[in-house]
C-alpha cells in the first residue's frame, strides 16, 4: 500500500508532444509506471515513441483506462488543461508546470469544488511510490520502497530528504510534492492524514517553507490525530523579511509566517524539527526505529528547545 | 512588479475609484505649470519611489502657492530619500506628484489579496488608515474587517455595504462605499494583482471619499497577459543585479553577506542559505536558477553573483531533476573560465547524470572543491574564505 499512486495507477501525459512532456513521460515508464498515452489537442491519432496521442482528455480515458494524469502545459493554457482532467473524472491530477497566474486557480478551485479529482501541484515535482509508481520530473534513481511518507512544498528539498532517508536506508512509502504556489491543490494536513490511514507508512517528514499558515494547521493535525511520529524542516530561516510578499497576506493568513513561528508552533505539537536542512533524516530517526510502531509523541527537551 | 503612486491612482481612476486629481512632473518649472492648471491650491508634491514611508523621511510636503510647488519640486527631485523601506542607501527621487491637495476627516485603510487559505480574494478593510496594517493587526486586531470573495459571483453590493457600515460610514457614502469597493474588485482582478493597498482612503470634509495612496502588486506570472503593466517598470527603482537576473529568468535577491549561492529550487535555495548562516557564514544573495537551465543561464547567474563585490565563494548546491548535472558543470566551468574566477568555488551535485556532471568538473583543471551534501558543502566554503582572509 501507499497513498495516492500504486502499480495499478494508469497515467496519461497532458503536454506529451513537447519536450518536457515526453522527456519525463519517456523516464516514467524506464522506472515502470504504467504510461498508457498522452494528449496534445490536434494532434490525436498519432503517436510519439510509442504514445498513443489523443486529442481530449476525455478520449484518452476512454481509450485507455487512465485513472491519472500529470500536467506539462505551458503557464498560460496550464489551469485549462487542469480543469480539462478534472472534467474527464480523473481520479488524480498532477500539474507540474511553474507559473501559472493566481487568479487562474483561484478559479480552478472554484471549478473543482464537488469533483473527486485530487489535484497535486501546480509548480511541484509530483509523486512517487518507490518501485511502483513515478508521476513527476522526481530522479527515480534516489528513491527506495518503505515505510515513511514525505511531503513537501518544495521539490529539489524533497530529493535532499529523500537521499538523506535512503542513504539511511530508510525507504519510502510515497513521496509527494506539494508544490509552492499560494493557491494549490493538495496541501501539508491533506497529505497527512492520508498517511495517517496508510497502514504502509510508519513515520512522516513534512518539509515547509516560510508564508502561510499551512505548516501550523498541520501541525495541529499531528498533535491532536496522529499516531505516527513526524519530523519536519522548515526552510527560510534566514530568508529577509522586507522581500516578501506585503504585509496583507500573511495577516488575513492567521499567522506571520516566519519560521522562527512555525518552529516553535511545530515543536509544541511534539514534531521533531531538524535545525538544519542536513538534518532532516536525523530528525527522524530520533523519535522513530523502523518497524517498532510509535503511539506516543516526542517532546522537546527544554534544554534542547533553547539551543 | 511594483509601480509608482501615479501611475497606480491613473489604474484606479481608469476603474472609475476616486482619487486626487494630479499629474508627475520631471522638474520644477513644469510642476508649477501643472499645479495651476490642477487648481488654485493648496497641492501635495509627492515624491515617487518605490518604498512607503516617504512622508517621514521628508517626501511629502504641502505648497500653498504654485512658486512653493515649483521650489518643492526642485528640491525634491534628485534628492535621497530614506525611509524605513529603502534601507540606509536611500533612493535617489527622479519623478514627483504633483495633486491638489483635500481637507481630511476620516482616514480609513482599505486592501485586497489573495489568501492562500481559502484560495479566494479578500477584502480588508479597517478605521485605522495611515498606520502599517500589520501594527493594526496585532494591537487592534477587531478593527480589521475582512470580506471573503466568491470567484464566480465576484464582489458582491451587500459586501460592499457590510464593510462600509463597518467602518462608520454613513448616509450617502454607504452607496459611494459599496460602489468603490467594487471597482476595486475589478481593478484586482482586471490587473492581476497579488495585492492592491488603498492606504489612507480619506474621507473629506464634504465626506467625499478618495484613495490618497495606492500601491499595487502584480502577479509576475500574469505579465504576459498585461503588456501596459509591463511598460510601467522603472528600472531605476531595482537592484541592478535582480533586473539582470529577472532578464535570464534567474530568481536572484541580493543580500548583505559574502558567500555567494548558486542553487535549483526556492526551497533549496532558501535551505543553502539557512545552513550557511548556521554554521557561521553569510549569504550574499538568494539564486534559485529554476528546472530548466541551459548552460547560458547557468552562465549569467555566476557573472551575476560575481559582479557583486562582496563576494568572496561560491557555493554550488545543485540536486538535479529537471535539471541535469552535467549541464550545470558545463556552465559553471564555461562561467569560471570567462570570469577568471579568483574566489574559492564549492560543489555539491546530486541527482540526475551526477556521475558525469562530477566527472567534468574534475577533469576541467579548474580549482573547484566538490563536496558531499549540504553540510559538508557549507561547511567547505566558509573554510576556504575564512582561510582567504575574508569574514567567515
Amino acid at each position: 500500500m501507499s497513498i495516492l499512486v500504486d502499480k495499478n495507477t494508469k497515467v496519461i501525459t497532458q503536454g506529451i508532444t513537447g519536450s518536457t512532456g515526453l522527456f519525463h513521460a519517456q523516464g516514467a515508464r524506464e522506472y515502470g509506471t504504467q504510461m498508457v498515452g498522452g494528449v496534445t489537442p490536434g494532434k490525436g491519432g498519432t503517436t510519439v515513441d510509442g504514445f498513443p496521442v489523443f486529442n481530449t482528455v476525455a478520449d484518452a480515458v476512454r481509450e485507455t483506462g487512465a485513472t491519472a494524469s500529470v500536467i506539462y502545459v505551458p503557464p498560460p493554457f496550464a489551469a485549462d488543461s487542469i480543469m480539462e482532467a478534472v472534467d474527464a473524472g480523473l481520479e488524480l491530477v498532477c500539474c507540474i508546470t511553474e507559473g501559472i497566474p493566481v487568479l487562474d486557480m483561484v478559479k480552478v478551485k472554484q471549478f473543482m469544488q464537488g469533483k473527486n479529482t485530487r489535484l497535486i501541484g501546480p509548480n511541484c515535482p509530483g509523486v512517487i511510490t518507490p518501485g511502483q509508481c513515478k508521476i513527476g520530473i522526481m530522479p527515480g534513481y534516489i528513491h527506495k520502497p518503505g515505510k515513511v511518507g514525505v511531503v513537501s512544498r518544495s521539490g529539489t528539498l524533497t530529493y535532499e530528504a529523500v537521499w538523506q532517508l535512503t542513504g539511511y536506508g530508510l525507504g519510502q512509502s510515497t513521496c509527494v510534492g506539494i508544490g509552492g504556489d499560494p493557491v494549490n491543490g493538495t496541501s501539508h494536513l491533506d497529505c497527512l492524514r492520508m498517511f495517517e490511514e496508510d497502514p504502509d507508512t510508519e513515520a512522516v517528514i513534512m518539509i515547509g517553507e516560510i508564508g502561510g499558515y499551512a505548516e501550523e494547521e498541520a501541525a495541529y493535525f499531528v498533535k491532536e490525530h496522529m499516531t505516527k511520529p513526524v519530523a519536519a524542516y522548515i526552510a527560510g530561516r534566514t530568508a529577509p523579511p522586507g522581500k516578501r510578499m506585503g504585509h496583507a497576506g500573511a495577516i488575513i493568513s492567521g499567522g506571520k509566517g516566519t519560521a522562527a513561528e512555525k518552529v516553535a508552533v511545530l515543536e509544541s505539537c511534539g514534531i521533531s524539527v531538524a535545525a538544519t536542512p542536513a538534518e532532516m533524516a536525523q530528525a527522524l530517526m530520533k523519535i522513530y526505529r523502523p518497524g517498532i510502531k510509535n503511539t506516543h509523541h516526542y517532546v522537546t527537551a527544554p534544554a534542547a528547545a533553547a539551543v | 512588479m511594483n509601480i509608482h503612486e501615479y501611475q497606480a491612482k491613473a489604474i484606479l481612476r481608469k476603474f472609475g475609484v476616486p482619487v486626487p486629481d494630479g499629474h508627475v512632473c520631471y522638474n520644477g518649472a513644469s510642476a508649477r505649470e501643472w499645479a495651476k492648471r490642477l487648481g488654485d491650491g493648496p497641492w501635495v508634491v509627492k515624491a515617487q519611489i518605490h518604498a512607503g514611508g516617504r512622508g517621514k523621511g521628508g517626501g511629502v510636503k504641502l505648497a500653498k502657492t504654485s512658486s512653493e510647488v515649483q521650489m518643492i519640486a526642485r528640491d525634491m527631485l534628485g534628492m535621497t530619500l530614506r525611509t524605513h523601506q529603502t534601507g540606509p542607501e536611500g533612493k535617489v527621487v527622479h519623478r514627483v506628484l504633483v495633486e491638489n491637495g483635500c481637507d481630511i476627516a476620516r482616514e480609513l485603510y482599505v486592501s485586497l489579496v489573495v489568501d492562500r487559505t481559502t484560495s479566494k480574494v479578500t477584502v480588508m478593510a479597517s478605521t485605522e488608515g495611515g498606520m502599517d496594517i500589520e501594527e493594526v493587526a496585532a494591537k487592534t486586531p477587531e478593527k480589521i474587517f475582512t470580506e471573503k470573495i466568491e470567484p464566480l459571483v465576484g464582489l458582491t453590493q451587500f459586501q460592499g455595504r457590510k464593510l462600509a457600515f463597518a467602518l462608520g460610514l454613513e448616509g450617502k457614502q454607504i452607496g459611494k462605499a459599496a460602489k468603490m469597493f467594487e471597482a476595486l474588485y475589478t481593478t484586482f482582478i482586471a490587473c492581476d494583482c497579488s495585492l492592491l493597498e488603498v492606504n489612507p482612503l480619506v474621507v473629506t470634509g464634504s465626506g467625499e471619499l478618495l484613495a490618497l495612496d495606492a500601491k499595487f502588486g502584480f502577479d509576475d506570472n500574469a505579465l504576459f497577459r498585461h503588456l501596459q503593466i509591463g511598460d510601467m517598470r522603472d528600472f531605476d527603482e531595482e537592484d541592478a543585479n535582480e533586473i539582470e537576473a529577472s532578464q535570464h529568468d534567474l530568481s536572484y535577491i541580493s543580500l548583505t553577506g559574502n558567500i555567494g549561492c548558486l542553487v535549483n529550487g526556492a526551497g533549496l535555495a532558501m535551505a543553502t542559505m539557512d545552513i550557511i548562516k548556521h554554521y557561521g557564514g553569510d549569504p550574499a544573495n538568494f539564486l534559485d536558477v529554476g528546472g530548466g537551465a541551459t548552460i547560458e543561464r547557468v552562465t549569467e547567474a555566476f557573472k551575476i553573483i560575481l559582479s557583486d563585490k562582496n563576494v568572496e565563494g561560491i557555493l554550488v548546491n545543485i540536486f538535479g531533476g529537471i535539471m541535469k548535472c552535467d549541464v550545470i558543470a558545463t556552465g559553471v566551468i564555461q562561467a569560471a573560465k570567462q570570469v577568471a574566477l579568483k574566489v574559492p568555488l564549492v560543489v555539491r551535485l546530486e541527482g540526475t547524470n551526477v556521475e558525469k556532471g562530477k566527472q567534468l568538473l574534475a577533469e576541467s583543471g579548474l580549482d573547484i572543491v566538490a563536496a558531499d551534501g549540504m553540510a559538508d558543502a557549507a561547511q567547505k566554503i566558509i573554510m576556504a574564505v575564512s582561510a582567504k582572509g575574508g569574514r567567515a
